[in-house]
């Protein structure tokens, strides 16, 4: 149903933050009209309960994802060579938090 | 008037108003025009009731005569209340609701940031609490009338219209009587003529952000310092006092 128009407003999506200092990680997303609203809902949907203490959103349409299609290029290769795991290299006797 | 009965009956004037406007956020419920605004609505709602509680909470307690904050809220009639006429109009559509709200909570945004410093201890520090609610909220309604103004050409002649619709309802919110005299001596009320002023910049700027026009005030309706309401608040208690109505001290 290609007529069917979405009058929701945009898609944005939301990271929290939960800590200072701490990464902001993505909660989820919504729709809104413009980044005030967007910020104001990430507010209402995902910090409610002390959740957060730093809230981003973005549109969705700003992300730029990697495609399933390309997990074998963009994910395989370093299988195959084991010295970039760490666990490739013998930890010397005696070396302390490593 | 005693300052006891002053203080009790400045209490449910301000627990009424939030108790009346969170039953009507609470009609909302599942009706918001996106799934966003419905959820932000219905946390305006809990919001304001949370404020209610507090002052029926202290104006029970205040009374001493062993009553609840549930026994003032469900088991007063509509001549017992207080609430601003504002509170009480109905939802109309998403424009009415964001007009209405907007003007009270701007209303309630300048008296709560007055009576953080009232002499009164409990009222003092539910303003101070309530206050990060009130800017949340008055943010939201505030941005909305933004958008809803400077919106369409159909949005922009509705929310004109509503602010229209509402405006003779917003003289009521800064009347004052003898209950207000007593309390301002006592440092524990606040004047609202100098609510009014705050209130006035508040609202002349989103207006103007908004390409709204501010209505010209002409007759005011008041009356909600005597207890008279318009013709909503009856149908609004019914409904909200139903259950204790039809089925007295039920329990769960």
């Amino acid at each position: 149903m290609d007529n069917i128009k979405d009058n929701q407003g945009d898609v944005w999506e939301v990271f929290v933050q939960s800590k200072p200092g701490l990464p902001h990680k993505h909660a989820g997303s919504l729709h809104a009209t413009d980044k005030e609203m967007a910020l104001q809902n990430a507010r209402d949907l995902y910090t409610r309960r002390n959740e957060g203490t730093c809230i981003w959103v973005v549109p969705s349409n700003f992300i730029v994802s990697s495609l399933p299609e390309d997990s074998e290029s963009f994910f395989d290769p370093s299988d195959d060579k084991i010295y970039r795991h760490p666990t490739h290299y013998v930890m010397p006797e005696g070396a302390k938090h490593i | 008037m005693t300052q006891q009965d002053a203080l009790i009956n400045y209490c449910l004037r301000l627990g009424d108003s939030s108790l009346i406007l969170g039953q009507r956020m609470a009609e909302w419920c599942s009706n918001g025009p996106t799934l966003e605004e419905d959820i932000a609505l219905t946390n305006v709602s809990l919001d304001l009731f949370g404020q209610a509680r507090t002052m029926l909470a202290y104006a029970a307690n205040l009374e001493g005569k062993g009553k609840t904050e549930d026994d003032l809220a469900y088991r007063r009639s509509e001549r017992e209340y207080y609430n601003t006429l504002l509170s009480e109009r109905p939802n109309g559509h998403f424009g009415d609701t964001i007009a209405r709200n907007f003007l009270h909570d701007a209303f309630l945004y300048h008296l709560y940031t007055a009576l953080k410093n009232s002499k009164d201890e409990t009222i003092a520090a539910h303003a101070a609490k309530s206050i990060k609610e009130i800017a949340y909220h008055l943010r939201h309604t505030g941005e909305w009338v933004v958008r809803l103004g400077d919106g369409t050409e159909e949005s922009h002649q509705k929310i004109q219209q509503s602010f229209d619709d509402l405006w003779m309802f917003t003289g009521d919110l800064f009347e004052m009587n003898e209950v207000d005299e007593l309390l301002i001596k006592a440092g524990i009320a606040v004047d609202l003529n100098e609510v009014k002023k705050n209130w006035d910049s508040t609202v002349n700027e989103v207006l103007q952000r908004a390409t709204l026009q501010r209505p010209k005030d002409d007759y005011m309706q008041t009356g909600r310092l005597q207890g008279m309401h318009s013709e909503y608040l009856g149908h609004l208690l019914t409904d909200m006092q139903y259950l204790q109505r039809a089925y007295p001290d039920a329990t769960w």
